[in-house]
């Protein structure tokens, strides 16, 4: 088959670009809102101007980026059933029950009252009006739970029997499918992560603003409270991510054997993490490292002294569980290899904990720069601006590393990738479809950068008196200009 | 009665839901060039959905979730069958909405214009293309089973391209078309209101006469059908819905006007879901090859599951979204709109 029409590559290719393109305004959404909900009721418990007035500005940049999370979000649940229908038979009855919870429990509920939020302010009371947004969080956070678990399930298969006679895996267990450890420690590193990202772009701003001594009051608050924002939110990413990396040594040892790459059992000081490595291109020989001993076996299962699998062990044993006799497409992929793309995975790995715990260093020495009096170097207004897409970036390849590091499965040990693709889909349909998606996401994604840049820099707005609140049942609404409107 | 029967039905619901409140909003956007005669009368006009676009599109991804937990293989082989239709689909779904975001926040007739023409285009090409796809789903495609279960389409786009289909999807694009001009009647002040009224007659009487012809043509179809009556009553009661519609809206009662309107677009669903009772798609290769409702659905234990959620979550939803339009029942006219653009905006 022609290479470049080939519909599992391009199926996989368009799967990896919508769903990292998702992700950039997925974790914003998320973080933003609690943000932005902290900012609003330290409004309304305080009555100080400088909070409401940030409360519009992050608001609006929250606001920007929302309708893009909206949108890219129909595609994700679209493609499960244009791209990968065989995948979407087979595991329908359980990976659809979350996902249909997702839209019942939580997005809906997100999307009403994001809508009274962003329109309320003229129509609804206070307090009520300040509910909205705190309802607006936790719906993100509850679908964000859904999709974890949903996605813990490909990771980690568990409340499921094979149902010979149907062809096709069915629902045994609710409770182990919305309780499976990956999603239970995946869900709070993810909202951590979001928390991260969300307070580095209001740091950023801020830092544009005070270099320019402009809005100084709003901008050094809005400073303080997103560096603290940050830091914190870099010790529950840590700590979770701990756990997460033992979950997953658990239940996908190949995973973190490619993440060091490491091919070979090791135990104790052996089983050393690499901070860099230099090896064959094909990475199973290695030719200069520097490594901190114990370190793998730590963060594999929390101990100095304990085991971890290697690559070549791994694969000997999953040949023999999943390639025996009889054995089809469906749990055998068809190049007989058990072992993820080693690179992708060893480098993703680093540069998602190096990069977020760059990002929390700037707000470290951020906090101690800008403590109170003292005359903040030019240069560290710039790092702050410059820092704020890198817990992007930590979030996106750590979403490589855990999707990457799950292959060749789609739903580890159950399916892999390659049969779940649609059999009836040519690949130059896919490849259209790969097309359209890059050039109208990558359009957009330069208009929704400029607004962003735009809306922040025109900085807080003026507030008036028309930006209070109604009493919810206000007449006068018919005879003057609203503050909220497209 | 079987619970594959119930989703059948909870599903149905959740798509009737979606093109009564997503139905308007996409009216609303095919009116846009229409009526609105200047900037401030086309943001008047994009106010009228404003807070309420958001959710209604939700029913459908929620639909959507729903039919894939209940029927997973209506939603493979749907899904993977209509794949360039739902491309474009999707594609005009993203440009509209981000446009209602976007349209604001930039200023001069250049950048309005664009995010205008994705409005426009981008609610005319969905209801014209899920009224083609759900024509096909009960005149027939080309499905056959698969060795290993399930179902696979064979045709191509093209397949999807035939007269019954298209007047389908012509009928759900007039009706949404009607829909909204009626919600803009409902829902401004002053002259634009007036417009609004009367291009919602003359669109009202084409759709009158793309709705009779498909109605009549769905129902001689399955005249032969086991039970008839599931395609003949509802056809009728959109027919008279939809003539009441028209009535009322000539005499000025926009509330009136609108819900029938609403009732309308749901009695013509259910004739399409009456007509594709039992079966979820009609195979036009071998009458042997459809989609039986039951052979398509999840297992027992899921669908129960499932129906629990529905029956705790579903009255909340419709709780909290009544209230949302409680909260933005005001009408809304051009003194509202700011002046100077976008310096009020948010």
């Amino acid at each position: 088959m022609n290479e470049f029409l080939d519909a599992l590559t391009l199926a996989r290719w368009q799967f990896g670009l919508t769903t990292l393109y998702h992700f950039l305004f997925v974790p914003l959404t998320i973080g933003l809102a609690l943000l932005v909900a902290i900012l609003q009721s330290a409004w309304v418990a305080t009555g100080k101007v400088k909070y409401l007035r940030l409360t519009k500005l992050y608001g609006k940049i929250f606001l920007i980026n929302f309708a893009m999370g909206v949108v890219t979000g129909i595609v994700q649940e679209f493609q499960f059933g244009m791209n990968w229908s065989n995948y979407s038979r087979f595991v329908g009855d359980i990976f659809g029950a979350p996902l249909a919870m997702e839209g019942l429990i939580a997005f809906f509920f997100e999307a009403t009252f994001i809508g009274l939020w962003i329109f309320g302010w003229d129509r609804l009371p206070k307090k009520i009006h300040l509910m909205t947004i705190w309802f607006v969080w936790i719906g993100s956070a509850a679908s964000a739970y859904f999709i974890l678990a949903a996605n813990a399930f490909m990771q980690n298969p568990q409340g499921y029997v094979l149902n010979e006679e149907r062809g096709r895996a069915e629902l045994a267990d609710i409770g182990a499918v919305l309780l499976n450890p990956v999603a239970i420690t995946q869900f709070p590193h993810t909202i951590f992560a979001s928390i991260m990202f969300a307070a580095t772009v209001m740091v950023a701003v801020a830092a544009w603003h005070l270099a320019r001594n402009q809005f100084v009051d709003e901008m050094r608050a809005s400073l303080r409270f997103g560096l603290w924002a940050n830091i914190l939110a870099f010790l529950g990413v840590g700590l979770t991510g701990h756990s997460l990396g033992m979950v997953m040594t658990e239940t996908q040892p190949m995973k973190m054997a490619a993440a060091e790459a490491l091919y070979a059992n090791a135990t104790g000081a052996d089983a050393s993490f690499s901070i860099f490595s230099w090896g064959t291109p094909d990475g199973a020989h290695e030719i200069f490292s520097i490594r901190i001993p114990y370190l793998l076996s730590f963060l594999s299962d929390g101990t100095f002294s304990g085991t971890v699998e290697g690559i070549n062990d791994l694969q000997a044993e999953y040949t023999e569980a999943f390639c025996g006799a009889g054995s089809t497409l469906l749990t055998c992929p068809s190049d007989g290899s058990f072992v993820p793309i080693v690179w992708v995975t060893y480098w993703a790995f680093r540069w998602m904990i190096g990069l977020g715990a760059l990002a929390t260093l700037v707000s470290v020495v951020g906090l101690w720069l800008t403590r109170k009096h003292r005359e903040v170097p030019a240069w560290a207004w710039k790092v702050a601006v410059w820092t704020a897409p890198v817990p992007m970036i930590a979030s996106l390849v750590g979403w490589i590393f855990t999707e990457m590091g799950r292959q060749p499965w789609i739903v580890f040990g159950v399916m892999t990738t390659e049969s779940a693709v649609s059999p009836g889909v040519p690949g130059w349909a896919v490849l259209v479809s790969l097309i359209v998606f890059t050039i109208v996401y990558g359009g957009l994604a330069v208009v929704e950068f400029k607004l962003i840049v735009k809306a922040a820099q025109a900085g807080p707005p003026e507030v008036t008196a028309t930006s209070e609140h109604g009493d919810g049942n206000d007449d006068d609404i018919d005879h003057r200009t609203l503050t909220t409107v497209y | 009665m079987e619970l594959t029967t119930v989703w059948f039905l909870i599903v149905g619901a959740l798509l009737i839901g979606y093109f009564v409140l997503d139905g308007f909003d996409f009216g609303v956007g095919m009116a846009l060039p229409l009526l609105g005669k200047d900037d401030t009368d086309r943001r008047v006009i994009i106010n009228t959905i404003g807070p309420v676009w958001d959710l209604n599109e939700t029913w459908l991804i929620v639909a959507g979730a729903c039919l894939f937990a209940a029927f997973p293989e209506w939603y493979a082989t749907m899904f993977s069958g209509f794949y360039l239709a739902l491309l474009l689909i999707l594609v005009a779904l993203i440009l509209r909405g981000v446009s209602f975001e976007y349209r604001h926040q930039g200023k001069g007739a250049q950048w309005t214009g664009w995010f205008d023409r994705f409005i426009f285009w981008g609610s005319l090409v969905p209801p014209l293309l899920w009224g083609t796809a759900f024509a096909n789903l009960i005149h027939g495609v080309p499905i056959e089973p698969l060795e290993m279960g399930g179902w696979v389409y064979t045709g191509t786009l093209l397949t999807l391209l035939n007269p019954y289909s298209l007047l389908g999807g012509a009928t759900v694009l007039l009706l949404c078309f009607t829909h909204g001009l009626v919600f803009i009647a409902l829902k401004t002040e002053g002259d634009i209101r007036v417009r609004a009224r009367a291009l919602a007659t003359k669109i009202g009487l084409v759709t009158l006469v793309a709705a009779a012809g498909f109605l009549v043509w769905t129902v001689l179809e399955h005249l032969g059908d086991e039970n008839p009556l599931l395609v003949i009553v509802p056809a009728a009661l959109a027919a008279v819905s939809l003539v009441s519609a028209i009535v009322l809206n000539l005499r000025a009662r926009e509330g009136w006007a609108f819900t029938f309107n609403a009732l309308t677009i749901a009695f013509a669903l259910l004739t399409i879901f009456g007509a594709l009772f039992p079966h979820l798609m009609v195979s036009s290769t071998d009458p042997a090859y459809s989609m039986p409702i039951a052979g398509a659905a999840s297992s027992q234990k899921t669908l129960e599951l499932m129906t629990w959620v529905a029956v705790f979550t579903l009255p909340l939803v419709l709780a909290y979204q009544a209230w949302t339009y409680w909260v933005f029942r005001k009408r809304i006219s051009r003194t509202h709109i700011p002046s100077e653009e976008p310096a009020g905006a948010h």
